[in-house]
């Protein structure tokens, strides 16, 4: 068995098979958990609603700190869609998608997602300078927020080598590629990577515990 | 073709122009990724080349090896070059068949012991001798015997070269490839299901020429014909980049050419000359002709999923396995939160109690 059959085949089933396992099983051991029952009278009885808007609002650069946050605002804003954009208009990685899901969707041309994630990558390294830089951030930040920076730039830069064929056999680029990905799909249900999964049903969750006691999240 | 007489008397005789020879010299030294100097030196080497005593053993194999060198429909001056090697053994090509196809092999090997060349087409197989037998001798005792006194043996096609299809899970007959048996002298491996004829030509050549054997890649392939894998040479790579691709094989990109990755093309994984020397005198190749590139020449080809299962998805197990894991995951999501739910109860039971 090569490398690349090894990466495409068992390595990929089992760390697919950790990924969807931990992703459900933190999602609904977090969402069922429960909170403790307010027994005070609801202000209103719009929930659904106030935590809806949560999610909007939180979601939007409206913020009292705005004017010290903006740059990592808005270059948190411009990682992600460099990185959605990346990882979910690239022809291979829908063929990847299809595999799995059973259907696929159309795709960019290669060289604008090289340029996609080439930014992405720019992006993500600023953020990373800045927080090994800044006093505040390096004093919040554990290994958690370093390995789940890591698990993504390495597969952002693996690709990227692996599409424009530099520095290895293309079958090895791509090997490393998918054992790079796989590595993510291990790391993260049980990193920080989860906030994928877990950032809206919190801001929902705030949103409506709030507006029943009628304060503004 | 006398067996002392050389090979450019051979030739001129066979009515093939000094011109012509070299041209063909200056593709071969071109071919083989040699300096342009190198053709004079190649031209004289095989002018004057005697023609070397060459045994061809076929095992567990399709003869589609053969084929590919001599179904040719015109005499091609490789097939000439090939006519000038002196084939003493050959199943499929020689008239002599039985005890005395056997005894050609032996004095052939007797009267060049050490000097002549083994070519092998098909697998060994070691799972029982009498899968394949020849005279009543089974494939690995006929290898063996045969290797011993050659110079070098060359593999030709994916069989010899890496087990090829016997050799593919759950590979009944224990098929292994020459370099699994023989490990005391040099062997060049020529894959493909079949190789390119000018490929094991080119070899041949370059034994003639120097006397030694090409450079080899990891897979003992001759680097000059497989040092660049096929997606890189293919004249279809400008649709990738673009992002062009066929989806079926009659859509719209399939009748402008555009690139078959989607279709499970192999190229970029496959390393071979297909798209530079292409087949039938240069004519085709299979992704010229609308298929996706099998990847036949590398190891395991058949094994590696579907061929037209594109190489960026993954060869994994099921989607029930998936769901299996969704469905513990779900189960353990709910047990761990209901057990936390009776843990704080019974925390709020005991602070009650206590107050």
């Amino acid at each position: 068995m090569t490398l690349l059959d090894f990466a495409r085949g068992p390595a990929l089933q089992w760390s697919l098979i950790i990924l969807v396992f931990g992703v459900l099983w933190q999602l609904l051991g977090t969402i069922l958990i429960g909170v403790k029952k307010d027994l005070s009278k609801p202000r209103r009885n719009t929930a659904v609603r106030d935590g809806l808007a949560t999610i909007a609002t939180r979601s939007l650069p409206e913020h009292q700190f705005e004017k010290k946050i903006r740059f990592q605002h808005f270059s948190g804003y411009a990682w992600h869609v460099a990185l959605f954009i990346a990882v979910l208009f690239s022809a291979p990685h829908i063929l990847f998608f299809e595999s799995v899901l059973g259907f696929g969707w159309p795709h960019l041309p290669n060289g604008i997602i090289l340029v996609t994630a080439a930014i992405a990558l720019a992006i993500l390294f600023a953020l990373v300078i800045r927080r090994l830089s800044h006093p505040v951030q390096r004093l919040i930040s554990n290994a958690d927020d370093y390995i789940s920076v890591i698990v993504v730039i390495v597969p952002l830069v693996t690709g990227m080598l692996a599409s424009a064929h530099i520095g290895a056999r293309y079958e090895t680029l791509l090997a490393i590629h998918f054992l790079s990905v796989e590595a993510l799909f291990v790391w993260f249900p049980f990193g920080k990577l989860m906030h994928t999964a877990l950032t809206f049903p919190s801001r929902f969750r705030a949103g409506a515990a709030f507006g029943r006691r009628g304060v503004k999240a | 073709m006398r067996k002392h007489q050389t090979l450019g008397v051979y030739l001129h005789a066979q009515g093939v122009s000094r011109r012509a020879f070299l041209k063909f010299c200056s593709a071969t030294a071109s071919l083989m990724a040699l300096p342009p100097s190198a053709a004079a030196q190649v031209a004289a080497a095989l002018a004057a080349a005697r023609r070397p005593s060459v045994i061809w053993l076929s095992f567990q194999e399709c003869t589609g090896c053969t084929e590919s060198l001599t179904r040719s429909h015109a005499p091609t001056l490789e097939s000439l070059i090939f006519d000038a090697i002196s084939l003493d053994y050959h199943h499929t090509l020689q008239a002599a068949s039985g005890e005395s196809a056997e005894a050609a092999r032996i004095a052939a090997m007797e009267e060049n012991e050490g000097e002549y060349l083994l070519v092998v087409d098909g697998s060994i197989p070691l799972g029982n001798p009498g899968y394949s037998t020849i005279a009543g001798m089974s494939n690995l005792d006929m290898l063996r015997e045969t290797a011993g006194g050659a110079a070098a043996i060359i593999a030709v096609g994916t069989c010899a070269a890496f087990g090829g299809i016997p050799h593919a899970s759950p590979n009944p007959t224990g098929a292994v490839s020459v370099s699994e048996i023989i490990t005391d002298k040099p062997i060049v491996n020529v894959s493909g299901c079949p190789p390119i004829p000018v490929v094991i030509t080119g070899v041949l050549a370059h034994f003639l020429t120097f006397g030694t054997l090409p450079d080899l890649d990891h897979l003992g392939r001759p680097v000059a014909f497989f040092g660049q894998n096929i997606h890189d040479r293919c004249y279809r790579r400008p649709f990738y980049e673009r992002g062009q691709f066929a989806h079926t094989f009659d859509d719209e990109g399939a009748r402008k050419g555009w690139c078959l990755y989607e279709l499970g093309c192999k190229g970029p994984t496959t390393y071979n000359a297909c798209a530079t020397l292409k087949w039938n005198e240069g004519t085709s190749y299979p992704i010229a002709s609308g298929h996706g590139c099998l990847g036949c020449s590398e190891p395991d080809f058949w094994d590696k999923g579907s061929f037209y299962t594109p190489i960026s998805a993954g060869l994994w197990g099921s989607r029930e396995t998936l769901i299996g894991a969704a469905a513990a995951g779900a189960a353990l999501g709910v047990g761990s939160a209901l057990a936390a739910r009776a843990r704080k109860k019974k925390a709020r039971a005991a602070e009650e109690a206590e107050s």
